[in-house]
């Protein structure tokens, strides 16, 4: 009863909080000044169609560092926690057989959906999407994959390499950026510029960047996938 | 307030799902459940910040035909305000690491006592 009053309590003063927010909010009809300068000069200083790429990307690069560090992190902990013992690496998932329907389509499916997922982090700087988004999508066919076939092995060696690369070649390509451009994480190198505008080779090495990013999330996704489905067989 | 904009809607929406999911923290039995909560309060913040970064009758921040261009590019009169959208990429993905670590956490429950209610893990409790 007392908990129940105490659950109350919290939710009315979380309405409470909203509520003021709700209240003062008055849709804004022109941009703060911060966005309307990326807004004006996004397009020729990073060539991108896609501001928020820009942003993501360049603008902010930094943060989309820590953000695949931030899953790196939580990937290495995963492994980490959900370890298996050696005499329970060879046992086999016990299950129900699955149905025709999923194994069929996960054969059909899975070649698109990867597919898909290439060309989401592909033209991230053109249309809604980008590496996160598109390494996400690669993932989903992996856990489709997972799903058809439970005791299915993941190559972890090809994992392990894919994140590896794609996540020194961002690095580098930053370094690059002190290099030959203005800064670390700067899309434009001098002397090549952004390329034409709207075109899959424009905005620098952002596409650059986002393909390693989508690779990165990927293999990364799997790999939890991968700790997930293994321990299974400790229980 | 004198009008309701897309704003409010998805502002009310934003909340609504907040305030749900973290009614569904403190009440639910099941760790499966109280995570899936979790990434219900998770969804609810992410949809305020990005309707606070929305202006009156703007569209998508892609410039494309479809897009009102100033000379040069310059699309500040026509898009909505792309910080906060760039924000939430950020906050979706490290919400993402958050609950695959608590499901991690769960697996380790489970196999601990063979059982995902939350009262039977009391070692803590004071």
């Amino acid at each position: 009863m007392l908990k129940n009053i105490l659950i109350a309590l919290v939710l009315i003063g979380f309405g409470v909080i909203f509520y003021d927010l709700f209240m003062v909010y008055e849709a804004k009809t022109e941009l703060t000044d911060l966005a309307h300068y990326y807004a004006k000069n996004g397009a020729n200083e990073i060539g991108g169609a896609n501001l928020v790429t820009s942003i993501v990307v360049t603008y902010r690069g930094f943060d989309t560092l820590g953000e695949v560090t931030i899953l790196f992190v939580a990937a290495s902990i995963i492994s980490f926690f959900l370890k298996l013992k050696e005499d329970e690496e060879e046992k086999v998932i016990g299950s129900k057989d699955t149905t025709e329907l999923l194994v069929t389509a996960s054969q059909v499916l899975v070649p698109l959906i990867f597919l898909f997922g290439v060309y989401v982090f592909m033209n991230g700087h053109l249309t809604p999407g980008g590496g996160f988004q598109g390494g996400s999508i690669i993932a989903t066919g992996v856990a489709l994959m997972i799903m058809a076939n439970p005791n299915f092995k993941i190559n972890t060696q090809i994992i392990h390499w894919i994140e590896s690369i794609s996540g020194v070649a961002f690095v580098f390509a930053g370094v690059l950026g002190v290099l030959l451009g203005g800064g670390f994480l700067d899309n434009t190198f001098k002397g090549l510029g952004v390329g034409e505008f709207g075109t899959l080779f424009s905005a620098g090495v952002i596409p650059i960047i986002y393909s390693f990013v989508g690779l990165k999330v990927g293999a990364e996704i799997s790999n939890i996938l991968n700790k997930y489905q293994k321990s299974q067989k400790s229980i | 307030m004198e009008y309701i904009t897309l704003g409010h809607m998805s502002l009310l929406l934003g909340i609504s799902l907040t305030v749900i999911g973290f009614w569904g923290i403190l009440t639910q039995k099941n760790i499966i459940k109280i995570i899936l909560s979790f990434t219900i309060a998770d969804a609810g913040v992410n949809i305020v910040i990005v309707s606070l970064g929305y202006v009156v009758g703007k569209t998508a921040p892609i410039i494309d035909n479809a897009v009102v261009q100033e000379a040069g590019r310059n699309v500040s009169a026509s898009v909505v305000d792309p910080i906060p959208q760039a924000l939430v990429l950020t906050s979706i993905v490290i919400g993402f690491g958050v609950t695959a670590l608590m499901l991690a956490f769960a697996m380790k429950m489970f196999t601990a006592k063979k059982t995902l209610d939350i009262n039977q893990f009391n070692e803590l409790k004071w």
